[in-house]
């Protein structure tokens, strides 16, 4: 009884982290420009493909994951360069329509280089279940969780603790004044899709051991990064993190107790009930506790 | 002349906020820019920051021509502002609002400019933990004064520094912008307080919907009759 809850946990905890990196990728891309950039589930996609396609042609893993962070970091510059930023002076709606068709783009070109298989990564540590309570705890998992966190206290370090975050996070809070003190918004409008990309590849590198990958995987996750972020409320960095880690484990538990056919329903239902009955989410629109 | 504005135009859509505006200001000068709502003040000082698009006419910044120059550029060149409304970072700390008063500047002297915004303004030196949001008006009033010296500027513009203060505070940022004058620091000067601003300025235009229809030293103005009718009220 228990074990079987645990075992639950450990899966909703596991997607919960992954889901917690998209939605920050959602909400500092939201934060610069007010986009909701949807094709956010790309850049997870792009580091999981990328990754998995340069270990198949025989690149050490810890090569071809640097470089799956490289390619996507340069995938999320090239999309603000080449079609957000000529956009910029459109209205909101437009540019996110533009990132619906860039996550199109990138889908087909995905389709295109690589295939429309599943592709996988070995396991970072071996395949050998940790025994715990009942329950088994895959290492990836670990992974998943430990570099969740990682780039979590990487981006409270640099949102916090560096004059170029602090920055950005004024940027966010009032774009007027960003100007006057002389931040250059639209180098912050470049740093946070690069940021995002980067934020979505570590997502894409760590989980792909365990749900494997395709040119169509960024669609659900970052549906479900989506939902994240508006529950946590669009913006707030910690909101992201705790609306993904309820995303992940609802969707677990719902899976587990009821049927795994709701699975993927879980996090639409979400998005309904916050958009109709707590529109700025969990953590509000202008908090100051954003990460 | 450290500021020379020509023929400077401005629109907002189809209408003409600025008229063509002549405005000289030399190093060491303390200008007043005196107008009702709604005249072009603050339109022409967004102008001056490079948030807000030159239709026509040029600004040059020490003998430089700055008219398209993006706005970080110009706060490296020296044009710092403290916009109308405070505008201040409401979420983040007191200090890290003058730390980000400094983006365009490195090295030791900032720290030592903090020290020196700290005694300048006491009271930000007790709330420097606090969120900016926090603040009362008059207190964040003086942060964005204080986030635009951090920037250590060659030209300080200020938007209505005394707007919706009570006298006694009107009077002490008054205090602080004299100091400031004393100090050496350049200052365009925009208030609807045409009273106080023309008492401590050097020289004053006055502005009416987008033209400038008076420019004269800041006593003399005070005296003029056309003055003392529209916008002192005597
Ligand atoms: N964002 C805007 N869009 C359209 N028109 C604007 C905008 N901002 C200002 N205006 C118009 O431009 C003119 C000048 O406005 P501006 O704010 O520069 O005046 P001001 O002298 O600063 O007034 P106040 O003393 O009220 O601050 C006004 O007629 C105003 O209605
Ligand atoms: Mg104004």
């Amino acid at each position: 009884m228990f074990a079987e809850f645990l075992q639950y946990l450990f899966s909703g905890l596991t997607s919960g982290a992954i889901y917690a990196l998209a939605g920050l990728g959602f909400a500092i891309i939201y934060n610069a420009s007010n986009v909701i950039n949807f094709a956010q589930g790309e850049f997870i996609m792009i580091g999981g493909m990328t990754a998995a396609s340069l270990v198949a042609a025989g690149t050490p893993l810890w090569l071809a994951v640097a470089l799956a962070l490289v390619v996507a970091m340069l995938v999320g510059i090239a999309l603000e360069r080449l079609a957000i930023e000529p956009a910029r002076d459109s209205d909101v709606v437009t540019i996110v329509i533009i990132t619906i068709g860039a996550s199109i783009f990138l889908r087909g070109a995905a389709q295109v280089i690589w295939d429309k298989e599943f592709h996988s990564l070995p396991a970072f540590s071996g395949e050998t279940p940790i025994a715990l309570s009942g329950a088994t705890l895959m290492p990836q998992s670990l992974w998943v969780i430990g570099s969740s966190a990682l780039a979590i206290a990487a981006l409270w370090w640099f949102f916090n603790r560096t004059l170029f975050g602090k920055a950005m996070l004024a940027t966010s809070h009032n774009r007027l004044a960003a100007q006057l003190v002389g931040i250059g918004v639209k180098r912050v409008l470049l740093a946070s899709f690069a940021l995002s990309a980067l934020l979505g590849a570590v997502a894409g590198v760590v989980v792909t051991p365990i749900t494997f990958t395709s040119y169509e995987s960024g669609i659900m996750l970052g549906l479900k990064g989506f939902s994240a972020a508006v529950l946590g409320g669009l913006g707030s960095g910690l909101g992201a993190i705790v609306g993904g880690l309820i995303v992940g484990l609802v969707e677990a538990l719902a899976s587990g107790y009821l049927s795994s056919a709701y699975k993927d329903a879980i996090a639409f239902i979400i998005i309904l009930f916050v958009l109709f009955f707590m529109p700025s989410g969990l953590f509000g629109r202008r908090g100051t506790d954003r990460v | 002349m450290l500021l020379e504005l020509s023929g400077l135009t401005s629109h907002y859509g189809r209408i003409q906020a600025l008229k063509g505006i002549d405005i000289d200001i030399a190093e060491g000068e303390l200008v007043a820019l005196v107008g009702a709502n709604g005249a072009g003040k603050t339109t022409l000082l967004r102008c001056l920051s490079g948030v807000q698009p030159v239709s026509g006419g040029t600004i040059r910044f020490d003998g430089q021509d700055i008219t398209r120059a993006q706005p970080e550029i110009r706060v490296g060149l020296g044009i710092s502002q403290s916009p109308e409304g405070r505008q201040v970072f409401g979420p983040m700390s007191v200090e890290d609002n003058l730390r980000l008063g400094a983006y365009r500047r490195h090295g030791p002297d900032v720290a030592a400019d903090l020290e020196r915004m700290y005694d300048l303004f006491p009271i930000l030196r007790r709330k420097r933990r606090e969120a900016a949001g926090t603040l009362s008006g008059g207190q964040q009033q003086m942060l964005a004064i204080a986030r635009a010296l951090m920037s250590a500027p060659r030209l300080l513009l200020l938007d209505e520094p005394s707007m919706g203060l009570a006298p006694l505070l009107v009077a002490e940022i008054f205090d602080i912008i004299q100091s400031l004058k004393a100090a050496g620091t350049t200052i365009f000067l925009v208030e609807q307080n045409a009273q106080a601003a023309l008492k401590v300025a050097d020289r004053g235009y006055v502005l009416e919907t987008g033209t400038v229809v008076l420019a004269d030293r800041g006593e003399r103005l005070l005296a003029d009759e056309r003055v003392r009718e529209a916008y002192l009220g005597l």
